[in-house]
């Protein structure tokens, strides 16, 4: 048993034992869901199948149904896929970063984070699939032997870098999350008592054991794991920096991006997780685990990533007067001043001044106010996304091809409606998923439980 | 041929593993032990070696890397030079740098999976198994040791009785398994 200074305040609070953990976890998976949450499907359901149904019409119609023009050919689509991998590197950063680190705070809420990342990623997939306008011939991303003759993808190409990394941190974080999933599945699976719900958490239990030798296995996979996943994060934003940076337009060229997309990713997915863990808390009585001083050390990784991202707006503002490159000048002077402005400045706003409020104790340990700045930041980091890609392109060399860009209503329905299908994925999840690490959380209930750590005993050895 | 299994059930991970170093002591093979979560120490007590996946998992990555890198090469220098502004790939090493990406990529894709299915594999959990421990309270709070009695010919049953009595178990169940 593992046990921290007395200073450090306790990770789970009241006095809990193992089995209040389990039961404290697995009640509202066996119990009937309050009305709150049909309540809630149905609307993000409602609005999941209406962006359904605009995505249909769009492969249906064509891509001419978006407010593309000549001049942007890139907007809401790469927006909105961007935004939603950026939201989506806050689960693995959570699990695999901080698990490195032996952080044992993630344990509340890397099973959340993580599932976010997941149903963050299949809808930023959507995206470039839906963009290809004949989602059938998807497949040709992949270099797969075929009838054209010598043809093969391109390996040069940083759009197919980004296929492969995208696919793999989805496939990996899958895996990643589901390995951890099985112990808690056999928990439910041994305690389930309706047949259905038996047979169910059965199958997604695949027979876990909790061997000894099994365990050993378990964490050695779980920490490998993480060593290859952090690597992979940071890698994937990366890539989809590349997808600009490597181009020769002004205002995306620029060898910042890659740091400044993952500060950037993990910046809007911190943001994301606090507007869900904490309703999610209060919805499921999770507050002895998910408490306080969680959301603190979030809202301080959003504060050091804030900065970071505030550090790279003006770093690049500045490059672009001192490179001497007038384009590159304007570019940015266009962002700020140009018809844009008040995009730019709602990015401003949103993503360099909110952060720094974090550095009042008050502030960052408030829960409302973090949950208002978690939404603040959520719509400020789509901005960010906004301005980089139809800034940069809506004025060109040429004054004449100068245009601007209207979302139709096409556009906002496919990206309203991913923003459905991603709660209607997040719900299934709390209904139906053990929504906390339980065997996990159990494994620091004596070094870092309120109970143990204000025993007598507790100091006394070691 | 048939077996007498002693289940030892304790209420806490500690009591189990002072249990088990003094059964050990007393020359008692410990079989196995289920728990809820990892008992931190208790491999070293009970004999469980170390896991080798980790190097499995570099064999994979070292794999899917070279698969990576001989398909890259086979696509972009061999059988299609693609020529991309007056700069046709003709060799792997001078255009390494755009390859790197995906060599990365598919090396962690690779030792990921294949490290993943082996777990699975190893640990015989896969979709639609039967649970594998022995008492459904052990994936709760409960954690209990298995002490087969085909793996403790020296030890005689009232000696384990012995050893067992003041080891502060919860419930004890003895077994006879075909």
């Amino acid at each position: 048993m593992q046990k921290e200074a007395a200073i450090r305040e306790p990770l789970i609070l009241g006095n809990k034992t193992y089995h209040d953990v389990t039961e404290d976890v697995c009640r509202p998976i066996e119990g009937k869901a309050p009305k709150m949450w049909y309540i809630l499907f149905a609307i993000a359901l409602i609005i999941g199948l209406y962006g359904v149904g605009s995505i249909l019409y769009l492969l249906g119609t064509g891509i001419g149904v978006w407010g593309l023009n000549k001049t942007i050919g890139w907007a809401w689509d790469i927006t909105n896929f961007v935004w939603w991998v950026g939201i989506g590197h806050a689960g693995t950063l959570i699990s695999a970063v901080l698990l490195l680190f032996r952080q044992k705070w993630r344990m509340a809420i890397n099973r959340s984070a993580e599932a976010m990342t997941i149903f963050a990623v299949f809808m930023a997939g959507t995206f470039p699939l839906i963009h290809m306008g004949r989602l059938w011939v998807g497949y040709w991303v992949l270099p797969i032997p075929n009838h054209f003759g010598s043809l093969w993808v391109n390996f040069n190409s940083p759009l197919l870098w980004d296929v492969f990394a995208i696919s793999t941190y989805l496939s990996v974080s899958l895996v990643f999350w589901y390995i951890g999933l099985i112990p808690d599945f056999a928990t439910i699976r041994d305690r389930a008592k309706k047949p259905v719900a038996k047979r169910m958490y059965s199958i997604l239990s695949f027979g876990w054991s909790g061997r000894a030798k099994h365990w050993n296995r378990f964490e050695l996979v779980s920490l490998v794991l993480a060593g290859l996943a952090t690597p992979l994060v940071f890698s994937v934003h990366s890539i989809v920096s590349f997808d600009f940076a490597t181009s020769v337009i002004p205002g995306w060229h620029t060898t910042i991006f890659p740091p400044y997309f993952v500060a950037g990713a993990v910046f809007s997915g911190f943001a994301m997780v606090q507007t869900l863990l904490l309703v999610m808390r209060k919805a499921m009585n999770l507050e002895a685990y998910i408490h306080t001083k969680h959301v603190e050390y979030m809202n301080i990784v959003i504060m050091v990533t804030g900065s970071i991202v505030g550090t790279a707006y003006i770093t690049e503002l500045f490059i672009s007067w001192y490179s001497g490159v007038e384009y590159e000048a304007y570019a940015f002077l266009n962002r700020a001043t140009g018809p844009y402005w008040w995009a730019y400045w709602s990015m401003m706003t949103c993503n360099v001044i909110s952060p720094q409020l974090m550095w009042i104790r008050k502030l960052r340990r408030s829960l409302l106010f973090t949950f208002f700045i978690s939404i603040v930041v959520n719509i400020g980091m789509w901005f960010e996304r906004y301005v980089i890609i139809v800034t940069s392109i809506h004025r060109d060399y040429i004054p004449a091809a100068w245009s601007m860009h209207y979302p139709s209503h096409i556009d906002i329905a496919v990206y309203v409606g991913t923003i459905g299908l991603f709660f209607v994925f997040f719900l299934l999840f709390a209904r139906y998923f053990p929504v906390l690490a339980l065997n996990e959380v159990k494994t620091i209930l004596k070094g870092s439980g309120q109970s143990y750590k204000e025993s007598p005993d507790y100091h006394k050895h070691h | 041929m048939s077996d007498k299994v002693i289940y030892a059930m304790y209420g806490d991970d500690e009591v189990l593993k002072s249990s088990a170093k003094k059964l050990v002591s007393g020359g008692v093979k410990i079989s196995e032990v289920y728990s809820p979560f990892p008992i931190h120490g208790i491999d070293p007590i009970i004999g469980v070696k170390g896991t080798r996946l980790g190097i499995m998992a570099f064999l994979y990555g070292l794999t899917g890397l070279t698969l990576a890198t001989i398909g890259m090469y086979y696509f972009m220098v061999v059988e299609w030079k693609m020529n991309i502004g007056g700069k046709p790939n003709f060799s792997y090493v001078e255009n390494i740098l755009a390859f790197i990406p995906i060599s990365f990529e598919f090396t962690v894709l690779c030792a990921a999976h294949g490290m993943a299915i082996t777990y699975l594999l190893l640990n015989r959990t896969l979709p639609g198994m039967p649970a594998q421990n022995p008492d459904p309270r052990t994936t709760d709070d409960k954690f209990v040791m298995e002490i087969r009695m085909s793996d403790n010919h020296g030890v005689s049953e009232e000696k384990l009785d012995e050893l067992l009595k003041d080891t502060g178990f919860v419930e004890l169940d003895k077994k006879i398994i075909e």
